[in-house]
């Protein structure tokens, strides 16, 4: 894609601005759509209608939103520390979108190439603890240090089962490249990490129950670290206000909410890559039946999105399901029920990787 | 260690119970209705809005008694015999021109009290509940159908006759009494 950009633009500076504008206008377009979606399957789930005035059944009620947000006054309260206050939304929204840049969207449209995709993921993505415990302590506001506090915690500890079953993965696919994992699930859906992998024989269906349970494993603990319910205790609406947010009017609150929906798509989009083929098709492409191969990175990059988008709804679903933890449940679940299976199941998919 | 893997199963387990009741109720019906679209039909006797249908008043001032917190104020002339007012719709004759019915809606209470002493039948509740206002004085509801000029024409019609009508008596008045004593 680079390349693409290089020989049309004549200029490297101008092909690196026009590669990073395309998972940005991606987010923002992808923003735009969940927002809706989420007011939508929350407000059906409780037999509402949600939106209803603004276009379509309410679509375009986030441009609404937006307006009326940009037109906030932002006031700084006397006692806060005004630099990081202002930094944090920033270097929140920064840390997700980092994460962007190693997500294939296709296997022309990447980012970057780099090697170490997932562990540079793993890495940017808890960057975001950073923003929060600076947002949570420069408002100078209780509520917002309970919240950026609890967040930290949550955090870090779900980072550890995330980690786990991300090096079971590695551990059989022998890559840390998200590209090329991508390329191992081709042809069909049988070849999806979920359905024990391209392998053949015996080793494979042995390995189809432990990928479940580690594809269970990371779905809950990045549904911790994108503090979404159940997990919503750095924001728990009905004990912190808002949580480390709480101060944040106007264009510096829509940062966090951008910065919470990009870390969804990203979440899922890494769970889709592990466990589901990433861009590959289910079921083979249009563009090899009908001779067009330039037709393939683009139904690869629908069927990305589409995959990316069934596990944020899978997240709204799990929102508008559970009732959010106690912070001593929370750490329950982390420390003594998926870390330990995460350990096992690691023990387990290397034994079966050796076979 | 059993305790340990039944508490993982019944978390799975109920997590996936609550999902599948939850991804039932997406494809029910909503309960919501859109409201200024579609509207829920009254009840036959739900009591919004006055409405008096003025044809049919004869000013008899009774409901404007029987209001609890009186936001009916009535004024009506006599008529003259040559007037034609007209007759009710149920064929009762009317003696009184009606020159102010106001119904200050604002102050209303919506008891109904009003409606039953009514001999005709002209004062009823309506169906009608959106007539929020901005100004205060817009919910005052004039119903009179007279006009300031017929209400002037009216009065100074009554006047005459009331005049006409002392005169007659102050000359009947100032004449007997002389034969009377005549007589005497």
């Amino acid at each position: 894609m680079y390349e693409f950009l290089y020989q049309l633009l004549g200029n490297q500076i101008l092909a690196m601005f026009a590669l990073a504008c395309i998972p940005l206008v991606f987010i923002l377009l992808y923003v735009l759509f969940a927002v809706w979606l989420e007011r939508k399957v929350s407000a059906h789930m409780q037999d509402r209608l949600g939106p209803m005035r603004v276009g379509w059944h309410g679509a375009l009620q986030l441009i609404a939103d937006f307006l009326k947000i940009l037109q906030k006054e932002a006031p700084v309260s006397k006692d806060s520390d005004k630099l990081l206050y202002n930094i944090a939304p920033v270097l929140a929204f920064a840390g997700s979108f980092a994460a962007f840049a190693a997500i294939p969207f296709s296997s022309k449209l990447i980012g970057s190439e780099i090697e170490i995709g997932l562990f540079f993921i793993l890495a940017v993505s808890s960057f975001v603890v950073a923003a929060i415990l600076m947002a949570g302590w420069s408002s100078n506001n209780k509520y917002s240090l309970l919240g950026a506090m609890r967040s930290a915690a949550q955090i870090i500890s779900y980072e550890i089962p995330t980690a786990l079953v991300v090096l079971s993965m590695i551990m059989l696919t022998g890559t840390l490249s998200l590209s090329k994992i991508s390329d191992m699930q081709t042809s069909s859906f049988w070849n999806w990490y979920i359905l024990g992998g391209p392998g053949v024989g015996y080793p494979k269906f042995l390995l189809i129950p432990f990928m479940i349970i580690a594809f269970i494993i990371i779905y809950i603990s990045t549904l911790a670290e994108t503090n979404r319910t159940p997990f919503d205790i750095p924001e728990a609406e009905s004990e912190l206000v808002a949580g480390y947010f709480t101060e944040y009017p106007g264009i510096k609150y829509a940062m966090f909410m951008l910065n919470e929906y990009a870390n969804m798509f990203a979440v899922s989009a890494v769970i889709s890559i592990l466990f589901f083929g990433g861009y590959q098709s289910p079921l083979g492409y249009f563009g090899n039946i009908l001779h067009m191969n330039w037709m393939i990175p683009f139904e690869q990059a629908f069927w990305f999105t589409c995959k990316g988008l069934f596990f944020v709804f899978v997240q709204m679903w799990l929102r508008w399901t559970l009732p959010r933890l106690r912070v001593d449940q929370l750490m329950t679940l982390c420390w003594k029920y998926l870390i330990p299976y995460a350990l096992l199941n690691l023990i387990i998919i290397g034994i079966i990787s050796l076979l | 260690m059993r305790q340990y893997l039944k508490n993982t199963w019944d978390g799975i387990f109920t997590v996936l119970v609550g999902m599948k009741i939850t991804f039932k109720h997406l494809f029910t019906r909503a309960v919501t209705i859109q409201y200024p679209e579609v509207k829920v039909p009254m009840v036959d006797r739900a009591r919004n809005r006055l409405y008096v249908n003025i044809d049919d008043c004869i000013g008899c001032d009774q409901c404007a008694k029987a209001c609890p917190v009186s936001c009916i104020s009535i004024e009506t002339v006599k008529s003259i015999p040559n007037d034609n007012i007209g007759l009710t719709s149920q064929g009762r004759k009317k003696a009184l021109w009606v020159t102010k019915f106001d119904i200050d809606i604002a102050k209303c209470c919506f008891c109904q009290l009003c409606v039953f002493p009514c001999p005709t039948e002209c004062i009823y509740m309506t169906d009608v509940y959106e007539y929020a206002e901005l100004y205060r004085d817009n919910l005052v509801y004039r119903f009179s159908s007279l006009t300031e000029a017929d209400v002037k024409e009216k009065k100074v019609n009554y006047e005459k006759l009331e005049a006409e009508k002392a005169a007659a008596k102050a000359q009947a008045a100032a004449v007997p009494p002389a034969s009377q004593n005549k007589t005497e």
